[in-house]
């Protein structure tokens, strides 16, 4: 006869935590609308998790790539001032940006590593017997270095271009598409804007959407003097419609913006009790807008996922309880013949892990085809990555856990004897 | 080599209420190795809760139960369910065999909650079967089989994992005459040819005359205590 040495207790071996996992899987495929039912509340809180980081992931993606789009360490500064809604007053009314705020900018501030600015107006665009309506730009060559344009052939104007006001243009993907045929080559062609004729010397490389939603590619670029003398029939010469203005670090920009506002306001004559007459913005306040409404959609996600995981968490917790009481007498039986309590446990809480894990992966499905239904219906950029599954997974792995505790404690805290006895 | 099983005055009080329940009243009894031993008694004598005791699945209320030489009336849970694991066979009135599981599984339980390799954990649950007459039955699954079909599995899983000692409480008494005597006779050859103490609880002196030590228990206590020429097959 062999002596009985006291046994601490190990853990589980592998093979008897694969066992179990796969008496679970037959226990449960007994009950399949009973499990069913039960891990309805973890399908739905994974899938919103999923939905939820995926819909943040592709907003946020997509607020970089229009923060990309606009350039880096991009600052905006349009006329008129701010009202409290944020909404800019007065814009078009008074003249109050001009090239000489711009030159001087350059020369006061030493973060601003340029500035350059633009005016705009929707013009007919005439192509032999095509036309398209569409924005028209002039600008000065560093605004095209600021916002970050480039080409897929040709290349920018130059300085020598805006000092003899040349008859030259570059031209955006959707004025190009909307102005010559298929294959037809746009670089050298001759198009006419307001009777006046341009030649074709660069053909921009497209951008996609702004953070406002307008399609950046619908556009043309002049030079600025070319336009204010040519095309726009400005009354005031050197008024802009905006001004830009970049640094060389991100960290600078809120610096910058300050010196730029300090500058304006002594150039304009502005008292200590009135407003800016002008509206400074980064590419930070860009993604807010964006960003606030995705936030509103994540909270509402993030809400619906913690109250449907925490009734999938209660709903995992009662079936267990059931089937502890089930099956007390099975217990009493594998407690007869050795099992310990911390295999009951680990049988009962591996049943509880089974139940929320396939919970999670039938809502990982929903949630992808969710997020995809979202992009496809609202338009919503989506995103679906490794992390937000991952992430699911293990919620739904911490509900079994959390859930599955209590009942399969009780269960391996039951006495042999009167589990044996129970009817 | 000290006894198998030594009992010092072992007492086991149930508490219902107020009302206090004496099931085993200061037993002692000293148990060798390679015994075959019946147990029998009235109704209410005490015989399941001694048996339980013994067997592990209980601890008493008052005095000492050595099992190998190792004290078990305070040990811990999980020491309990070791010696259970490695000791003890359980082979019950009512077959307690897992519902809607294999006969194979079932068998193979007691080697499931020891580890080891699967493969060899089957191959040996299934000459266990083999050796209670099972052998082709290894995937029926209880409802599947007779009454001593039944039993004769949870025979398999209890001599599974070549424990010392085999507890059979009441084991014949959901079974006709025929099942009655196949299982005695496996019992039987499990004392004679591999030297396992049997214990057994039983009401039919047919069936105690298998075993070649008689106890009677009466009120919680043993009355009686004979020992005899071990039984020849064919009294009945
Ligand atoms: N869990 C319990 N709670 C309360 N009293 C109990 C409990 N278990 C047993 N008893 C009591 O202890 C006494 C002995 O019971 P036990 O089951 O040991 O009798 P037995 O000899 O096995 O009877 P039977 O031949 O009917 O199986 C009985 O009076 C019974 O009512
Ligand atoms: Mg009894």
């Amino acid at each position: 006869m062999r002596l009985t040495s006291p046994v601490s207790p190990r853990l589980p071996m592998s093979a008897f935590v694969l066992l179990t996992v796969m008496t679970a899987l037959r226990i449960l495929s007994r009950n399949r609308l009973r499990a069913g039912l039960t891990m309805l509340g973890i399908v739905i809180g994974v899938g919103a998790v999923i939905a939820m980081v995926s819909i943040g992931q592709g907003a946020r993606a997509a607020v970089q790539a229009q923060v990309a789009s606009m350039g880096t360490n991009v600052i905006v500064i349009m006329p008129g001032s701010t009202t409290v809604s944020g909404v800019r007053g007065g814009q078009g009314g008074a003249v109050t940006l001009t090239i000489n705020d711009a030159t001087e900018l350059k020369k006061r501030s030493p973060l601003l590593s340029d500035t350059g600015w633009a005016k705009r107006d929707v013009m007919q665009i005439v192509n032999g017997n095509r036309n398209w309506n569409g924005p028209v730009n002039g600008v000065s060559p560093s605004y095209l270095t600021i916002r970050d344009w480039s080409f897929t052939s040709g290349g920018p104007f130059t300085e020598a271009d805006m000092e003899s006001a040349a008859r030259v243009a570059l031209i955006g993907q959707t004025t190009l598409e909307n102005l010559f045929d298929p294959g037809e080559e746009a670089m050298g062609a001759t198009i006419r804007i307001k009777n006046v004729p341009f030649q074709i010397v660069g053909v921009l490389a497209p951008k996609g959407q702004s953070a406002q939603g307008t399609d950046q590619d619908d556009v043309m670029f002049i030079p600025f003097t070319t336009g204010e003398r040519k095309v726009f029939g400005s009354q005031f010469l050197g008024s802009v419609g905006a001004l830009f203005a970049s640094t060389d670090q991100s960290a600078d920009l809120p610096e910058a913006v300050e010196h730029i506002r300090e500058t304006l306001r002594a150039r304009h004559r502005l008292g200590p009790d009135q407003a800016d007459d002008f509206t400074i913005r980064t590419q930070v306040d860009i993604g807010k807008v964006q960003e606030s409404t995705s936030q509103t959609l994540t909270v509402m996600l993030f809400a619906i996922a913690s109250v449907s995981l925490l009734v999938g968490g209660i709903g995992i917790m009662n079936i267990l309880l059931v089937s502890v009481t089930e099956r007390t007498k099975e217990i009493g039986v594998r407690m007869a013949v050795g099992a310990k309590r911390i295999h009951i446990l680990t049988q009962f809480l591996i049943e509880a892990m089974t139940l929320s894990l396939f919970g999670g992966l039938i809502g990982v499905i929903v949630g992808i085809v969710g997020a995809q239904l979202t992009t496809l219906i609202a338009g919503w950029p989506t995103m679906i990555s490794a992390e937000a599954i991952l992430t699911a997974f293990l919620f739904s792995l911490a509900v079994g856990l959390f859930f599955g505790l209590y009942p399969a404690n009780k269960a391996a805290r039951l006495n042999p004897i009167e589990a044996l006895r129970y009817e | 080599m000290a006894p198998l099983i030594v009992c010092e005055d072992l007492w086991k009080i149930y508490r219902i209420g107020d009302v206090e329940v004496q099931a085993l009243r200061g037993v002692n009894l000293t148990i060798e190795r390679g015994e075959f031993v019946a147990i029998m008694g009235t109704s209410g004598s005490g015989k399941s809760t001694l048996m339980n005791l013994l067997g592990c699945l209980d601890q008493p209320s008052r005095g000492r139960y050595q099992l190998d030489g190792l004290d078990v009336s305070t040990a811990k849970p999980d020491l309990l369910a070791d010696l259970r694991n490695r000791q003890i066979g359980f082979v019950f009135q009512n077959f307690n065999l897992i519902p809607r599981t294999s006969a194979l599984e079932n068998a193979q339980l007691p080697l499931f909650y020891r580890g080891g390799s699967i493969k060899e954990q089957r191959r040996q649950a299934a000459a266990a079967l083999q050796r209670v007459g099972l052998a082709g039955r290894e995937q029926h699954y209880p409802a599947q089989l007779s009454g001593g079909q039944q039993q004769r599995v949870a025979i398999a899983r209890a001599l599974v994992g070549a424990p010392s000692i085999l507890f059979a409480d009441e084991p014949t008494g959901n079974l006709d005459t025929v099942s009655s005597r196949e299982i005695m006779d496996i019992l039987e050859q499990l004392n004679r040819d591999d030297g396992i103490t049997i214990i057994l609880v039983t009401h039919e002196p047919d069936i105690a005359a298998y075993a070649s030590r008689e106890l009677v228990m009466k009120d919680g206590q043993i009355v009686q205590d004979v020992r005899r020429a071990p039984h020849l097959s064919g009294v009945t």
